[in-house]
């Protein structure tokens, strides 16, 4: 698998990690405990396009937000986490 | 009969004493040089560009191996990598290699080729009574017999099971030779270099697009060497040489021989395997013997041709009985005739071909079967042509040679039986596309009933098929398919189709024909029930029998078949037999081979040596090694390495005289405690943090208060993950008003900087912060003791005030080291002495540590390792990996007091889970034995006192421990149910492992100056 890193340019998978899902948001310091327990614990697991954590630990040390099928790896989309350059 | 050497014939040319089945031509060898292997001891000639299958036809060899399970006599059924039958060991001593494919191994000179699966001898073979057995061996016989007695397995069932099957020997010593991988970038990647292949590539290469071309084969031209196709007149090989000299003067094109993609993975990467001195004995000086490729393609055109499929009839295993493509294939380019009187039988016109070219090169034709009825115009022509008797609607019921053909026995369309005496019987059941590689992406095959096999239903993006392994029948649609999407492919990967001087196309002209009707068992159903074996996967020893057994035993889905029968494993994966088996199972069950199914095949396609695989990730190299800048220093002192993760760091440092490294480790301990040592700490994580919200960053990754740390000052720090359990620790300095430097412990210094930069980019992306991973950059080296600050005065810069009033513990500062070099100064102590930390540019480090020992001489300066240093920490209870194993919380290990309630932090709201803080956890303390002797062994048990030695007495663990050279006795940190209150208790420490119970008191977990007075001097 390769990932186009917006700072890097086109990479081979083995220069990233993978976190998971990065639709999650951490709940508000004050929201109840079952928001910091769907958020720390639960996961959904779609077939199909999905936006992940990835980071490019061998390379610029930017958090991606990659769009991957998880039925065929087929990535749609990179930005960067912090939502500055897409590629 | 097995040996043709002694039988006359008419040849044309090169007669001599060897090589009696040699003709004059052959397209892709090279008869003016004579070369020499052997089989099975005995000395045999070859000529460059043989293959070692083709080199033992040459001589007359037929009988090569034996069976998987019955030790069947087999021969060569094919002439290329689908080989099932010709497996032997190459080469010996380390270099032995068992099960390779005799079929594409190319000889070289001095090569010896043993048989394997027999013995005593290849012709005489003891295990060729399985065959008696083979009511016993019969579909799923692993899981019916052996099995009871049950006590039988290990010691009788085993043994003979593993002697009797598994193929070659693998070599007894380390492979000497070296493997190596590497990465190659095109636009267009072409897979097989037949006159699809080579096609697509030349136009793909004319649009300036960056093409290779990987060929498994030694020689490029696919089919066009093993048949006598003639393009605009001239042989096709020809056209192919040329093709490839045209390529190969192109600037942007790579053509790779020897080279087998054997996957497609995800994005347009392609695994393959380049054998670069496979075919000499030894690699060239620094030459690898494999490459692994990993190729990244924009696209991919798959050229892969086809694989053709045996005829299944009783027998029809025997030494002499081929696949008709393979017999053209030894003609051709080999120049090499199999046998003298041949028998084609066959189900479409391809196969009849084989008449031709065996009657042109020489030998007889005995017959031709066509199991068609009735037969095509080009069998009679065929037939007339060769001057042999045509059986229209034939078949062959039997076969007889015990270790190499003799006859065949072949009924006619009216019933009749004949017995034809042969030496060769060439067999065509249809070919198979070869579509492997695009179904490695879970494409499944769909069945073409004109073609009567499976091909490609749908193309992933990227990948175009054709020539044969997209159906098209001949030379001419190969060609044509080929260019065209070569160009497609080109135009796909941003290049202008338009631009194009490939010089034109050549034509075939002669339309091939093909004619398929399918035939899936020479007999129909009654009379195949109580025929002999006929085999459908020769590899495996797996019949039609077999088959129609999984079917009656319900194992009759496709990937049950697989297993149930063993069909299709191994290293052909049922090249040759897995449609066969299909078409099997589909009669059994009166379904269509479309509702039977296949089974799609995973990477590789062809067999890939875990050497090459590992490439040079073997033995040191398995992983790299990471050294702190005082390595060279502390090799010349003679000091004991430990692997810390990757780092290769001191472990401790023996002196002459000394017996044991307990011996060693307490002088070390005992020096620092009373005088000076110091300690390479360089390998802990350090961080770079820089920006106006970084004292914001801090107090959001840390359990403690950050705003407030002055500069010029450290905190130890705790750190959470979200899901409130500890994750790490270490100290931060504040160097300046807006530059911190982080420590953290060596195992997670990257899950700390990976952790930082999530928090940053994922979470708050609005900080103004930066961090740089600075670990390598300084050499950091503690020098620790009483006397440490009077060494300092020795390194440190005069104007730089070390007193305890200026410089406390804690402090952190910029310093200049006698001498000019700029260093940092922290008073930090992780063995609860007077300590300091000094850190300067990594280059300096190795000058550093020298420096200390001059300087220090007189203090009796002592270097001491990561033993010595995990002694002192456990004296001091600091927590490390053993107390950090992510499993205790802040309570656990005694902090939770440093949680913050003012502010927000990763991990705060989950560890605020009642469970978590459950004074009932077990908690930090410390352990002192009974008997101070008593050794205390980290992962000890700790229960009450007459307790039963069960799970439910258990309540806590041993997670450090060490002999103690202050405290003159065993020492340990663990965790304890309740464990703060039970400081003064005396418990059971159970080591079941070593079978003792001892005893221990529960104590504070310092058990050096608690006070910490050391610290502050």
């Amino acid at each position: 698998m390769r990932i186009h890193c917006p700072y890097c340019g086109t990479r081979g998978v083995e220069e990233f990690t993978y976190l998971g899902d990065a639709t999650v948001r951490r709940p508000d310091p004050d929201a109840p405990e079952a928001a910091w327990v769907d958020y720390v614990y639960l996961r959904d697991n779609p077939a199909g396009p999905h936006p992940e954590y990835w980071y490019h630990a061998a390379g610029c040390h930017g958090w991606l937000v990659v769009v991957r099928d998880t039925r065929t790896h087929e990535i749609f989309s990179v930005r960067t986490a912090s939502g500055g350059a897409e590629a | 009969m097995n040996d043709l050497s002694t039988s006359p014939m008419s040849r044309t040319g090169h007669a001599g004493k060897t090589q009696p089945m040699r003709l004059a031509r052959g397209n892709g060898i090279n008869g003016d040089t004579t070369i020499r292997f052997t089989f099975d001891g005995r000395v045999l000639e070859a000529h460059p560009g043989d293959t070692l299958a083709s080199a033992l036809l040459a001589n007359g060899v037929r009988l090569v191996g034996r069976s998987f399970k019955y030790h069947r006599p087999r021969g060569i059924l094919s002439a290329g990598p689908e080989e099932p039958n010709a497996l032997v060991e190459l080469r010996d001593g380390a270099r032995r290699e068992p099960n390779s494919r005799a079929t594409v191994t190319e000889v070289f000179d001095g090569l010896a080729a043993t048989s394997q699966n027999r013995w005593p001898g290849l012709k005489h073979d003891l295990l060729g009574a399985n065959s008696l057995l083979a009511p016993v061996f019969s579909a799923g016989f692993y899981y019916k017999t052996f099995m009871w007695p049950a006590s039988f397995w290990e010691k009788v069932y085993e043994p003979i099971i593993r002697r009797a099957a598994g193929l070659g020997r693998a070599a007894d010593d380390a492979d000497p030779d070296s493997y190596e991988k590497a990465t190659a970038f095109c636009d267009v990647l072409v897979v097989g270099s037949g006159p699809a292949g080579l096609a697509a590539a030349r136009a793909a290469a004319g649009t300036g697009a960056r093409v290779i071309l990987c060929e498994q084969d030694s020689l490029t031209g696919g089919r066009l060497r093993a048949e006598q196709t003639v393009l605009d007149g001239r042989p096709g090989w020809e056209w192919a040489q040329e093709t490839e000299q045209y390529l190969r003067a192109q600037p942007e094109v790579r053509i790779m021989t020897r080279t087998c993609v054997f996957g497609r993975y995800d994005g347009g990467c392609y695994g393959a395997l380049e054998r670069v001195a496979d075919h000499v004995a030894v690699p060239q000086a620094g030459q690898p013997r494999q490459r692994l490729w990993r190729i990244v393609a924009g696209q991919c055109i798959l050229a892969t041709g086809g694989i053709e499929r045996p005829i299944v009839f009783p027998d029809n295993d025997r030494p002499g009985i081929m696949l008709a493509g393979a017999v053209r294939a030894y003609v051709n380019r080999f120049g090499v005739v199999p046998g003298h009187q041949a028998v084609i039988y066959a189900n479409n016109d391809d196969g009849l071909r084989t008449a031709v070219d065996l009657h042109d090169a020489g030998a007889s034709i005995a017959a031709i079967i066509d199991s068609r009825l009735p037969s095509s115009t080009a069998a009679q022509v065929t037939a007339r042509r060769v001057g042999a008797p045509l059986f229209a609607g034939g078949a062959i019921v039997k076969t007889s040679g015990h270790t190499g053909l003799k006859a065949v026995q072949v009924r006619d369309s009216a019933g009749q039986t004949h017995r034809l005496a042969c030496d060769l019987l060439a067999v065509s059941g249809g070919w198979n596309p070869d579509i492997a590689l695009a179904t490695h992406h879970r494409m499944h095959p769909v069945y073409d009933e004109v073609l009567n096999a499976f091909v490609v239903s749908s193309v992933p993006a990227g990948l175009h098929i054709a020539g044969f392994a997209a159906g098209s029948l001949t030379t001419d649609a190969a060609l044509a398919q080929g260019d065209a999407l070569g160009r497609t492919a080109a135009q796909a990967a941003g290049f202008d189709a338009a631009i194009g001087p490939a010089p034109a196309l050549p034509r075939a002209g002669q339309e091939e024909g093909y004619a398929i009707a399918p035939l899936w068992h020479a007999l129909d159903r009654g009379a195949a029930k109580q025929a002999g074996r006929a085999f459908i996967d020769f590899q495996n020893d797996v019949t039609a029998k077999d088959v129609s057994l999984a079917a009656r035993e319900g194992f009759w889905a496709v990937e049950h078949l697989k297993r149930y029968t063993t069909l299709g494993m191994a290293t052909d994966q049922g090249k040759t037999a897995n449609v066969n088996a299909l078409a099997m199972m589909a009669w059994e069950r009166g379904r269509t081979i479309a509702q039977t199914g296949t089974t799609i095949v995973r990477p590789p396609v062809q067999p890939c040596a875990i050497g090459a695989l590992a490439g040079t990730h073997r033995g040191r190299h398995f992983k790299p090694h990471r050294l702190p800048p005082t390595h060279d220093w502390a090799v010349e002192t003679g000091c004991v390495l430990t692997s810390n993760g990757i780092w290769q760091r001191a472990q401790w440092y023996p002196r002459p005289g000394e017996t044991s490294w307990q011996e060693t480790v307490n002088r070390e301990v005992r020096s620092v405690r009373s005088s000076v040592g110091f300690c390479d700490v360089t390998t802990l994580g350090k961080i770079d943090i820089q920006g106006i919200d970084a004292a914001t960053l801090l107090e959001r990754v840390y359990v403690n208060a950050w705003r407030k740390l002055p500069v010029g000052r450290a905190r130890y720090g705790l750190m959470l993950r979200e899901d409130g359990f500890a994750f790490d620790d270490g100290t931060t300095a504040r160097l300046g008003e807006n530059h911190y430097v982080m420590t953290t412990t060596t195992a997670n210094a990257g899950a700390v900087m990976r952790h930082l930069e999530f928090c940053h980019q994922c979470l708050w992306p609005e900080l103004d912060v930066q961090f740089i991973s600075v670990t390598d950059a300084w050499a950091q080296i503690a020098v620790a003791g009483p006397r440490s600050r009077d060494v300092l005065r020795e390194i440190i810069d005069d104007s730089f005030d070390l007193s305890n009033e200026a410089f406390g513990y804690m402090g952190a500062a910029h310093v200049r080291l006698r001498g000019g070099v700029a260093g940092r100064l922290f008073r930090l102590s992780f063995s609860g002495e007077l300590a300091y930390e000094i850190a300067v540019p990594a280059r300096y480090g190795d000058a550093l540590a020298r420096l200390l020992m001059r300087v220090g001489a007189p203090y009796g300066i002592t270097p001491y390792g990561t033993e010595a240093l995990g002694v002192m920490r456990i004296e001091k209870g600091h927590p490390a990996g053993p107390e950090l194993n992510g499993q205790t919380t802040a309570h656990d290990l005694g902090m939770g007091r440093m949680l913050s309630g003012r502010k927000d932090f990763i991990g705060r709201v989950m560890a605020q889970r009642a469970a978590l803080s459950d004074a009932a956890r077990p908690t930090l303390v410390g352990l002192k034995p009974v008997n101070a002797g008593d050794a205390l062994v980290a992962g000890a048990h700790l229960l009450p006192r007459g307790a039963p030695a069960s799970a439910a007495s258990d309540q806590g663990w041993i997670s450090s421990s060490a002999w103690s050279p202050t405290v003159e006795s065993w020492i340990g940190l663990g965790f304890l149910c309740h464990g703060a209150q039970r400081h003064g208790e005396i418990i059971a420490v159970h080591n079941p492992l070593a079978g003792t119970v001892t005893e221990a008191r529960v104590v504070p977990p310092v058990f050096v100056d608690p006070e910490g007075s050391r610290l502050h001097a």
